[in-house]
């Protein structure tokens, strides 16, 4: 099963909206309610930061029996140092984001935290692609470690 | 304790979900930084917040919050109120202070996350 999102930067009426459509098909296919939250919120997570940081981006989902795999690419500033974006609390979110409860610095972090598998590749001025992938069998998130 | 007690401690009024007010909680959580609220992994507790935007209704359907109490008269506007409404979140304006309702709902013994 895989879909196709794509989103606008600075549209954050639009925020999430990706993570809820997403949320309803885990839903629908039954998925461990624990794993799904997970991928929810790693996802929407990654769905505030294009919104937050980039001029557009595309989600895609790829979801099979094994695990639910998620690609978001954008097309923005990128990060120049991915292990500092990493830091808790390091953060150049602009004012409009923290107006909403986001720009403190805990988006990675915390989609590190809600997946078995993140993978994080960027160039300056042009963008940034996470890679997460959350295993729907608890044989396999092991094996992934 | 039931929502419909809560909204009684903290003068509140329901203004979405109120087929949903017998509904019990355990926890709660008060922030307005959402990225904060991403990162609890309790269950049934309801969200006090000083902040009125989309991203809190959608911060609380991806960590499956079923109660946000709006501190100090926020105005909650219709495309806020339609989007709990779909989620099935009730929503609560209340006229005091994020702190005072973090006190009245301790007092009552619901229980904080950390």
């Amino acid at each position: 099963m895989q879909f196709r999102h794509k989103i606008a930067g600075g549209d954050f009426a639009k925020a999430g909206n990706v993570a809820s459509s997403v949320k309803k098909v885990l839903q629908q296919l039954n998925i461990d309610h624990v794993i799904s939250k997970r991928t929810v919120i790693a996802l929407y997570e990654g769905e505030v930061n294009v919104v937050a940081h980039a001029y557009s981006g595309i989600i895609e989902i790829e979801i099979d029996e094994e695990k639910i795999k998620i690609i978001i690419t954008d097309k923005g500033p990128g990060i120049a140092d991915i292990d500092q974006a990493m830091v808790e609390g390091f953060s150049t979110a602009t004012p409009q984001v923290r107006e909403m409860g986001f720009g403190a610095g805990m988006g990675l972090s915390n989609m590190k935290k809600n997946s078995d598998f993140m993978k994080i590749s960027s160039i300056v001025e042009e963008g940034t692609v996470v890679e997460l992938i959350n295993y729907l069998k608890p044989d396999a998130r092991q094996e992934s470690k | 304790m039931t929502i419909k007690e809560i909204i009684g401690k903290v003068d509140g009024t329901a203004i979405c979900c109120e087929d949903k007010l017998s509904s019990t909680v355990e926890y709660a959580f008060a922030s307005d930084l959402m990225s904060d609220v991403l990162t609890l992994e309790k269950e049934n507790m309801l969200l006090i917040t000083g902040l009125a935007n989309l991203q809190v209704i959608r911060t609380a359907e991806m960590s499956d919050i079923f109660c946000i109490i709006f501190a100090r008269n926020k105005k909650i506007g219709g495309e806020i109120i339609s989007l709990a409404r779909e989620n099935n979140i009730i929503l609560i304006e209340s006229p005091h202070s994020v702190f005072h309702i973090s006190g009245e709902l301790y007092k009552a013994g619901i229980k904080s996350i950390y």
